[in-house]
Formats: C-alpha cells, sequence, structure tokens
C-alpha cells in the first residue's frame, strides 16, 4: 500500500499541481508580465530567415527522450508553435528523430500545422524521418541531413546526450541559426557555446506560454515560479533554523 | 469527440500513473504493468512502421536517381542485410547479425562518438573568446579546470587541483541544482498542463 517514506514527495507534488491547476482554471494572472527570454525571441526570426534564405528547417528532440518523458512533450508543444510559423510561411520543416513513436506524434502535429495554415497540399510526409535507435546512427543521420539540405534554421529540442555538440557543431558549420533548450545540465554548456541561442533548463517548459495567448498555460507558468519562490526560500530558511537547532531539511525536502 | 476521447485517455492514464507512483498494490502493479506492455506493443509496431517508412523513403531516393542515390542504396542494403541475417542465422555470437554489429556498426558509432574530441576543441576556442566580464569568468572557470584536473596542474601549482575541485564541486553544483529545481518543477507542470488538456499539441 502506500509508503510513509514517499509522504513529504506525496506532499510537494499535490502541492505543486494543486498551485498549477488553481492559478490555470482561475486564471488569476490578469497582468502578467514576462520576461524577456531572447531564445524564444528568436523563434519566429529563425523561421522567418529560413524562410526568406529559401532554406528549410530542421527541428530534432535529441536522442534521450522517448515520447514519456517532459522534455519531449515540451519539444512537441514547442513543434506545434514552429510548424505553424512555418507552415503560414510556406516553409519546409524537417523532422529527423530517434524513436519511432516520437516520428507519429510529430507527423500529426506537423500535418495539422499545415492543414490550419490552409496548406495541407505542402505537408511532405517523409520530411518526418525516423532516422535510427542507435545514438550515433541518429547523430550521423542528422548531420547528414543538415550538410546536405543546408538548413537556414535549426530548433534543438529536448533530451540530448553525446550528440549535443556533434549536431550544434555541424549546424554551425554549415550557417544555420540554431536555437537549443534542455534539461540536460552537462549538454548546455555545450550549446550555449555552439548555438546562437539556448533555453536553460525550465525555460525550454516555460517556452510555449510565452508562444501562446491563452491564459491558462500563461497562468501555469506564474505558479511554476511561486512554487519555486517557496522552495528557494525554504533553501534559505531551512539551514537557518538548523542553527539554532532545528533541524526540519530530511522532514521536509 | 476524438479530441475529447484522446483527453479522458490522457487524463485517466496520467491520474493513475502519479496514484500508482505512491498507491503499490497487487491491482495497481497489474494494471501498471499492462500499461507498460502496450507501451512497447505500440512501440513495436511504430518500430516496423518506421522502418518501413525508412526503405521507402530511401527507395524513393533510388528512384529520384539523385546524387545521394548511392548513400539510399547502401542504406537499404544494410537494412536489408540485417534483418535477413537476423532471421535466418540468428543473433547468436557467431552469427553473421553479430558479426555484422562488431566490425560494421560499433567502428562506424565509435568513428562519430570521436568527432566530439574535434569538435569540443573548435566550440571551446569560440566559447572562450573573452569579449564581455561573464565571458572572461566562464574562460578563467574553463582554464582553472582543464589545468587543474590534468596531470599537468600539480606542476603548475600544488594549489590548482583543489582550485579546480572547489569551482566544480560549489559554483559549478550551485548552479547545476538551480537549474534541476527549476526543471523538476517545470516537469510537474507540463506534465499536469498535459494530463488537464490545457497544453495539448494533438487537436
Amino acid at each position: 500500500m502506500f509508503d510513509p517514506a514517499s509522504l513529504v514527495l506525496l506532499i510537494w507534488v499535490l502541492l505543486t499541481c494543486g498551485v498549477v491547476a488553481y492559478f490555470s482554471y482561475r486564471r488569476r494572472v490578469s497582468r502578467l508580465r514576462l520576461r524577456a527570454i531572447p531564445g524564444i525571441a528568436a523563434i519566429e526570426e529563425a523561421v522567418g530567415r529560413a524562410t526568406e534564405q529559401g532554406k528549410p528547417i530542421v527541428f530534432t528532440t535529441g536522442w534521450g527522450g522517448d515520447i514519456q518523458r517532459p522534455t519531449t512533450l515540451a519539444a512537441l508543444n514547442l513543434l506545434r508553435f514552429v510548424a505553424g510559423k512555418a507552415a503560414s510561411y510556406g516553409c519546409r520543416i524537417l523532422f529527423p528523430t530517434h524513436d519511432p513513436v516520437i516520428a507519429e506524434a510529430a507527423k500529426e502535429i506537423i500535418q495539422t500545422a499545415y492543414n490550419e495554415a490552409g496548406h495541407p497540399d505542402q505537408f511532405r510526409e517523409d520530411d518526418v524521418t525516423f532516422v535510427s535507435p542507435s545514438q550515433f546512427g541518429y547523430a550521423s543521420g542528422v548531420d547528414g541531413i543538415v550538410s546536405r539540405q543546408k538548413p537556414g534554421a535549426i530548433f534543438l529540442f529536448g533530451t540530448f546526450e553525446g550528440e549535443a555538440l556533434i549536431l550544434a557543431e555541424t549546424g554551425n558549420i554549415n550557417g544555420a541559426l540554431q536555437i537549443a533548450g534542455t534539461d540536460s545540465t552537462i549538454q548546455l554548456s555545450f550549446f550555449i557555446v555552439a548555438c546562437d541561442y539556448t533555453l536553460i533548463g525550465e525555460e525550454l517548459y516555460t517556452a510555449s506560454a510565452y508562444l501562446t495567448d491563452d491564459r491558462r498555460v500563461q497562468s501555469s507558468m506564474y505558479a511554476q515560479d511561486l512554487i519555486r519562490a517557496v522552495v528557494v526560500a525554504l533553501l534559505l530558511l531551512l539551514p537557518i533554523l538548523a542553527m539554532f537547532g532545528v533541524n526540519l531539511y530530511k522532514e521536509i525536502m | 469527440m476524438i479530441s475529447r476521447l484522446a483527453w479522458i485517455a490522457t487524463l485517466v492514464t496520467g491520474l493513475f500513473m502519479v496514484a500508482q507512483y505512491f498507491i503499490k498494490t497487487d491491482a495497481t502493479n497489474a494494471v501498471y504493468t499492462t500499461l507498460l506492455d502496450y507501451y512497447q506493443i505500440i512501440f513495436a509496431v511504430s518500430m516496423i512502421v518506421g522502418g518501413i517508412g525508412l526503405l521507402k523513403q530511401h527507395s524513393l531516393k533510388v528512384q529520384r536517381s539523385s546524387q545521394q542515390r548511392r548513400y539510399s542504396l547502401i542504406t537499404i542494403a544494410a537494412i536489408l542485410f540485417m534483418v535477413i541475417a537476423a532471421v535466418i542465422f540468428g543473433t547468436g555470437a557467431a552469427s553473421p547479425y553479430q558479426w555484422a554489429f562488431n566490425n560494421l556498426q560499433a567502428p562506424m558509432q565509435a568513428t562519430t562518438f570521436s568527432l566530439l574530441a574535434f569538435f569540443v576543441a573548435s566550440a571551446a576556442y569560440r566559447g572562450f573568446r573573452v569579449k564581455s566580464a561573464p565571458a572572461f569568468v566562464l574562460a578563467l572557470a574553463a582554464v582553472i579546470v582543464l589545468v587543474g584536473k590534468s596531470g599537468f596542474g600539480e606542476m603548475v601549482s600544488q594549489q590548482l587541483p583543489a582550485i579546480a575541485g572547489w569551482v566544480l564541486n560549489n559554483p559549478s553544483t550551485a548552479a547545476k541544482r538551480g537549474i534541476l529545481i527549476g526543471v523538476g518543477i517545470g516537469s510537474v507542470a507540463t506534465a499536469l498542463r498535459v494530463i488537464l488538456g490545457i497544453e495539448r499539441s494533438y487537436r
């Protein structure tokens, strides 16, 4: 049955879910001022640049995550916006992936974007490619696509591992404007030096809130910040309490 | 209607997956295992669909007689060889499948991986150009860690390895943990938005 050792985790999950759900459904945040994130602002510019150059864009979610991973879900949410822009500008979007399930989901998203933009005929099914489940097979496949197609913009959103720098450097060599975003802290440093813009950690999860007018999504981002403020306050408060002999760290965190 | 059904399925499955993590009973374990089995089935079927799609795509490239047709021919030959070899001779240690894996696929993967060494050098060269105060701090930290963690570090100064360790264990770890806290909260919020249908990539 219920493991008492999981009680603290359960409370944190319920608290986070409760706050996010409350702000999302009540749309409490009427005047939300969003901090400018250059990487997100550059997404539309990148698609526009590729369209002007007559080049395609490449969007890939990395080798490290499958469809169950929140990072992949956040990346697919972003794909919806990128594909929508690409479809409305008449820009071709290439989506290579290592996972056939992600490929099917991406196919559905991109096709829907082209349909909604009124250009269903421009959707090419073979632009969504299942490359290889092998890490460096996938890296080689994406590198091949980038080297041959010379895309105007590359979006690297998702969970990346050892292939991150191989992809980012190949894109850099081929002159593409690159925007990356990942939760992999080790790969972030590679993206920061090799890409034009990088979404750091949770910025990837909040990116869709910047790109939508939906108040519920934006309010949920406010809730995320609120929870984070509580965590930071606790991280500052608990060591001070410990100095006075009140050690609650294990009980709360 | 289909969209609503998809959302209901997401909601029920999502809530169940959260609940089963905390409440372990024979019934929840059985449903959890069954759901994972279904995911494996979906993955296996989509793998077949993906494989067929890959063959179709490269067959079209061969028919279009593009400049890259030779690469597509090699890809088709490799896929068919591995499938046929595995079906006829199995995947044992002495099988042609295993021979191809050990002598072709593994060295090719190692070759791609080794490209990282050169890419790290070129990326580091760009990244460590000091154009601003934060870039100077980045370059300084990198030089301390690079030299301090190499055997050369102790030759430069006895203190350098300890300073490099401090940089890794304190400022670097603090920054990583800050990012990970945000990632954890962001993961829960994203999952909740998907489960509740607030944010969905399907229509």
